[in-house]
């Protein structure tokens, strides 16, 4: 995979993978021309396009676009699983996620993408594994001293201040 | 100095903005903030200073003032503070900056950390941005996580390596001992990443791959993994809708395909394998379909058995009646691969195919055309054609143009006969006219040639045409030139196939003329119609009328427009016997495949032929040892024998070679010289510079003769250094009239690109008085204008 974009219906950026080396006015575009483009099609379209030489696997969960763009000899079909695996992931670590979620807690949205993908390619295929790894990371994270902070754990996550 | 506020709360705050100026204004107060917090490098929040520039980055103000405060988060000991500071890095820092070379000592030192979620975070950082000096350095540290027993380390490491590998090929090596037994491990992330790391050594490296292919163990390993995942039970860990981890699967299928590609003995370890995977696969979900459509591309490119091939293509097949349109997408996908290997499988689809170009998906359509375009042959071109026409006409602009070039192609090779072929390329005029390519116009106008017979009907199909419509050029130009040539069969009602139309002459010119005052017609085409009135000089009766338009557009502003007019003009006037001549019907033109077009640049979008039948048989008869004579004459090995050619009669063409044929003395202002005069035989060479060309010389012969007796079967021969090309065309006579009655002319076109100081050797032969005689001569008088 070169780069995974997630976007809403009015075109904004809630989440942006990159891959490949590329400086940040080339992303700014290749993010901008690509939403456009996505945005474009009509519901009735396959999910797969050829943009630029590259090509491009793309999904509508709810308001958010999941949309990756991968190469030649990758396998369309099982990019769409790959998708559906990480916004499973992200609707368990959540409890139910929608985009506020994604917007508020971005960074943990990262996190988990993190322990899904490596370099572009699926590091991990159990679920469980991957939900696993993000809870014991979780919680090596530093807490700021709050009178709540031991009853945080049992709390949906996020609810979690944390220390940001 | 009170906290830098939580990045929930600005992210809420930032979201109650109600314009873009007011958002603007809001982020701009806290990256003042943020700056002067890094400023007093508070440790405490730098980690939620960081975060926030992160939200505002993505948001797309500028953040680079925050990529050296990543870094200081990254050598923090604290977690939040690397896991904020690697993911800030990964946003913020790309590989052309020298600042993230500072990365390099902490990932080191991370990647030797006692918390294995340190260690992983240095790992993804490294695998997702590391450039080349970094994974240069770091590469041994990856080597060794790929032996630890941590299967969370290890899969990570794994698909470090495989980062490593595509920044810097030379440190493959050092990965090999590592993946001895990687493959023997349970734990499916380690071989999922395995197989990838495994993958991405066989293609950048045949050494590698002949390696593992020698590997005895390797295939019939992969094939048991693949067959637990495919026979065992239920495993709740990795099921996905039944199927086991289907993306170990899938990578395991790809790995396949590339030690199977042209190695007998790995693909006949497979084959087993494949055979159950295809058939024993669920296909009601995407995740089934994502493992055969993998499993179909490996047997298509591995040495299978043809009954696995045509399981395969039958897959294929049952692929594009799923009502998933991503399915379909992928088949035809497929299906175009294999369509030249595997054609007569494919054709058993080929209805199914052809309904997708009614499919609404753009993608689906565009490939649905391009395999159909694959599958035409002879047996199926009318039906096919008469889908693919259909298409052509309801298709969205964005494929006119290929449709249409690949109508004419398949007509080309496939056309059952001369007036289908002509109907066809009708239809695609009339329907997709303006989107054809520049140039199918000359194409088109050579198949029109050279069907004879279909000449009257083509040209009324066409006269037809423009008087529905003048808009789509390339059919105008088309159909102007076939008026031009064929003008006379159109009045004369001629026409056999179809019901010959009532046309005068007078309504034809108005169709012309017409098109050359039209809004409507580019300069191309108008040229195209001026030429085309001109030709019809010679056809039709109303020559006066045609005289007159040519004259008014001797002085039109279109300079192209103007020239050809000048010239027509000079045509009527002074060289009016030589009008019917150089406006005689074209000749057959012979399809040159390179040569065709670039004459066509040359001479402003008018046909040429460039290799034409003779109209007259050669005056005399030039067999080639004349030549050799000529040379071994000569004697030196710096002379080029002289090529003789004919001269076809031109239609009007291109200014330049009209005045060269004319040969107009007074246009070049080069003296004329003497180049011979013995024995009542005079030769005088007159010169002018051949336009656009400035590097031929066109040197026209007057042969005169002094004597009482004429001097017959005259030749004139040539011969020129080795520097320059020489063209001979044929000669207005070969008698030379006594008492200087007339001249015989003949004239000689020198290539001299290299602007040497011309020469020339001259042979004449003739009978006079009965008897034969010959002289050779050199000229080397030439003026030095007339190379220079």
């Amino acid at each position: 995979m070169q780069f995974m974009l997630l976007f809403s219906r009015q075109g904004k950026l809630r989440l942006q993978k990159w891959y490949v080396p590329l400086s940040d006015k080339e992303r700014k575009k290749i993010s901008r021309d690509l939403v456009q483009t996505i945005l474009a099609r009509k519901p009735k379209m396959c999910s797969f396009l050829e943009w630029r030489d590259l090509k491009i696997v793309y999904k509508r969960y709810a308001s958010l676009y999941f949309c990756c763009a991968v190469e030649d000899q990758d396998n369309e079909l099982i990019t769409l699983e790959i998708i559906h695996r990480y916004v499973e992931l992200l609707d368990k670590y959540f409890g139910s996620v929608c985009e506020l979620d994604i917007i508020f807690n971005f960074e943990k949205a990262y996190f988990i993408l993190d322990e899904f993908l490596l370099g572009g390619e699926a590091q991990e295929t159990s679920k469980k594994n991957v939900l696993k790894a993000i809870e014991q990371a979780d919680l090596l994270q530093e807490v700021h001293t709050h009178i709540f902070s031991t009853t945080l754990i049992f709390l949906k996550k996020k609810y979690n201040p944390g220390p940001l | 100095m009170p906290a830098p506020i939580r990045l929930r709360e600005l992210i809420r705050t930032i979201r109650t903005a109600r314009t873009q100026a007011e958002e603007r204004e809001m982020i701009q107060k806290e990256c003042a903030a943020i700056r002067s917090s890094f400023r007093e490098e508070d440790n405490t929040y730098r980690c939620r200073n960081v975060a926030k520039l992160l939200y505002m980055h993505m948001l797309g103000y500028p953040a680079h003032f925050g990529q050296l405060e990543c870094l200081k988060l990254i050598a923090s000991q604290k977690f939040t503070d690397k896991r904020i500071g690697y993911l800030g890095a990964m946003l913020l820092l790309d590989e052309r900056q020298d600042v993230h070379l500072l990365m390099t000592n902490c990932i080191k030192n991370d990647l030797n950390h006692s918390t294995q979620y340190v260690q992983g975070l240095a790992l993804c950082t490294l695998g997702c941005m590391g450039s080349s000096e970094m994974c240069r350095d770091l590469a041994g540290e990856v080597e060794k996580l790929l032996k630890t027993s941590n299967s969370y380390l290890r899969k990570k490491a794994a698909l470090c390596a495989v980062h490593v590998i595509r920044k810097v090929p030379e440190l493959m090596e050092m990965f090999l001992p590592a993946t001895k037994n990687l493959l023997s491990e349970k734990n499916h992330g380690v071989l999922h990443t395995s197989v990838v790391l495994l993958t991405e050594m066989c293609e950048r490296s045949p050494d590698m791959l002949a390696h593992f292919r020698k590997n005895e163990k390797l295939v019939p390993q992969l094939v048991r993994i693949l067959k637990n995942l495919i026979m065992s039970g239920y495993s709740p860990e990795h099921d996905v809708s039944g199927i086991s981890d289907p993306f170990l699967q899938v990578r395991i299928l790809r790995l396949l395909r590339i030690l199977g590609k042209s190695d007998d003995d790995s693909s006949e370890a497979m084959n087993d394998i494949l055979a159950q995977v295809a058939t024993n696969t669920e296909t009601s979900k995407n995740v089934g379909n994502a493992i055969l459509y993998e499993t179909v591309l490996t047997i298509m490119d591995i040495k299978s058995e043809s009954g696995l091939r045509v399981l395969a293509i039958n897959i294929l097949g049952r692929f594009l009646l799923n009502n998933d349109k991503n399915i379909r997408y992928v088949a035809l996908t497929s299906l175009l691969k294999t369509v030249q290997t595997d054609h007569n499988a494919v054709q058993r689809h080929r209805s199914t195919i052809v309904d997708c170009l009614k499919d609404l998906d753009v993608s689906i359509k565009r490939r649905a055309m391009e395999l159909s375009f694959a599958l035409v042959n002879g047996n199926n071109i009318r039906g096919m054609m008469k889908e693919l026409l259909y298409f052509l006409d309801s298709c969205d602009p964005e494929f006119k143009a290929d449709c249409a070039s690949g109508v004419f192609l398949a007509a080309e090779k496939y056309a059952p006969s001369k007036r289908w072929h002509i109907d066809t390329i009708m239809r695609v005029l009339t329907t997709a006219g303006s989107y054809v390519r520049d140039d199918s116009v000359p194409n088109l106008i050579q198949l029109i040639t050279n069907s004879v017979e279909m000449h009257a009907y083509t040209v009324q199909r066409l006269y037809k045409a423009l008087l529905d419509d003048i808009s789509q050029q390339p059919l105008v130009q088309v159909a102007s030139w076939c008026i031009g040539e064929y003008g006379d069969l159109l009045v004369s009602g001629q026409c056999e196939e179809e019901e010959p139309i009532q046309v005068t002459e007078d309504e034809v010119l108005d169709v012309l003329e017409g098109l050359l005052v039209s809004n409507l017609s580019t300069p191309v085409t108008r040229g195209y119609s001026l030429t085309a009135i001109m030709k019809l000089s010679t056809r039709f009766s109303s020559v006066n009328r045609i005289k007159k338009v040519v004259s008014i557009y001797g002085s039109s502003i279109d300079v192209e427009l103007q020239q050809r007019a000048v010239e027509y003009n000079a045509l009527f006037k002074k060289y009016d016997h030589m009008r019917p001549a150089l406006l005689e019907r074209m000749p057959i033109m012979e399809k040159t495949a390179t040569n065709g077009p670039t004459e066509i640049v040359q001479t402003n979008g008018e046909t040429e032929p460039s290799v034409v039948e003779p109209k007259h048989p050669p005056p005399v008869t030039q067999p080639a040892n004349q030549a050799n004579d000529l040379l071994d004459l000569l004697g030196g090995n710096d002379v080029v024998p002289v090529i003789q050619t004919t001269l076809p009669t031109k239609p009007a063409s291109a200014g330049g070679e009209l005045l060269d044929l004319l040969g107009d003395l007074s246009l070049s202002g080069i003296p004329p010289m003497i180049a011979y005069n013995k024995n009542g035989l005079k030769i005088d060479f007159t010169f002018e510079r051949a336009n656009p060309n400035p590097n031929i010389a066109v040197i026209t012969i007057h042969a005169s003769n002094t004597t009482e007796a004429d001097m017959t079967d005259f030749v004139f021969q040539a011969a020129v250094p080795k520097t320059f090309q020489l063209q001979l065309l044929s000669p207005s006579s070969n008698v030379v009239p006594a008492l200087n009655q007339g001249t015989v002319t003949q004239v000689i076109r020198v290539l001299n690109p290299q602007k040497q100081q011309l020469r020339m050797r001259i042979k004449l032969t003739y009978t006079h008085k009965g008897s034969p005689v010959q002289d050779l001569a050199e000229v080397n008088n030439f003026p030095p204008q007339s190379w220079q």
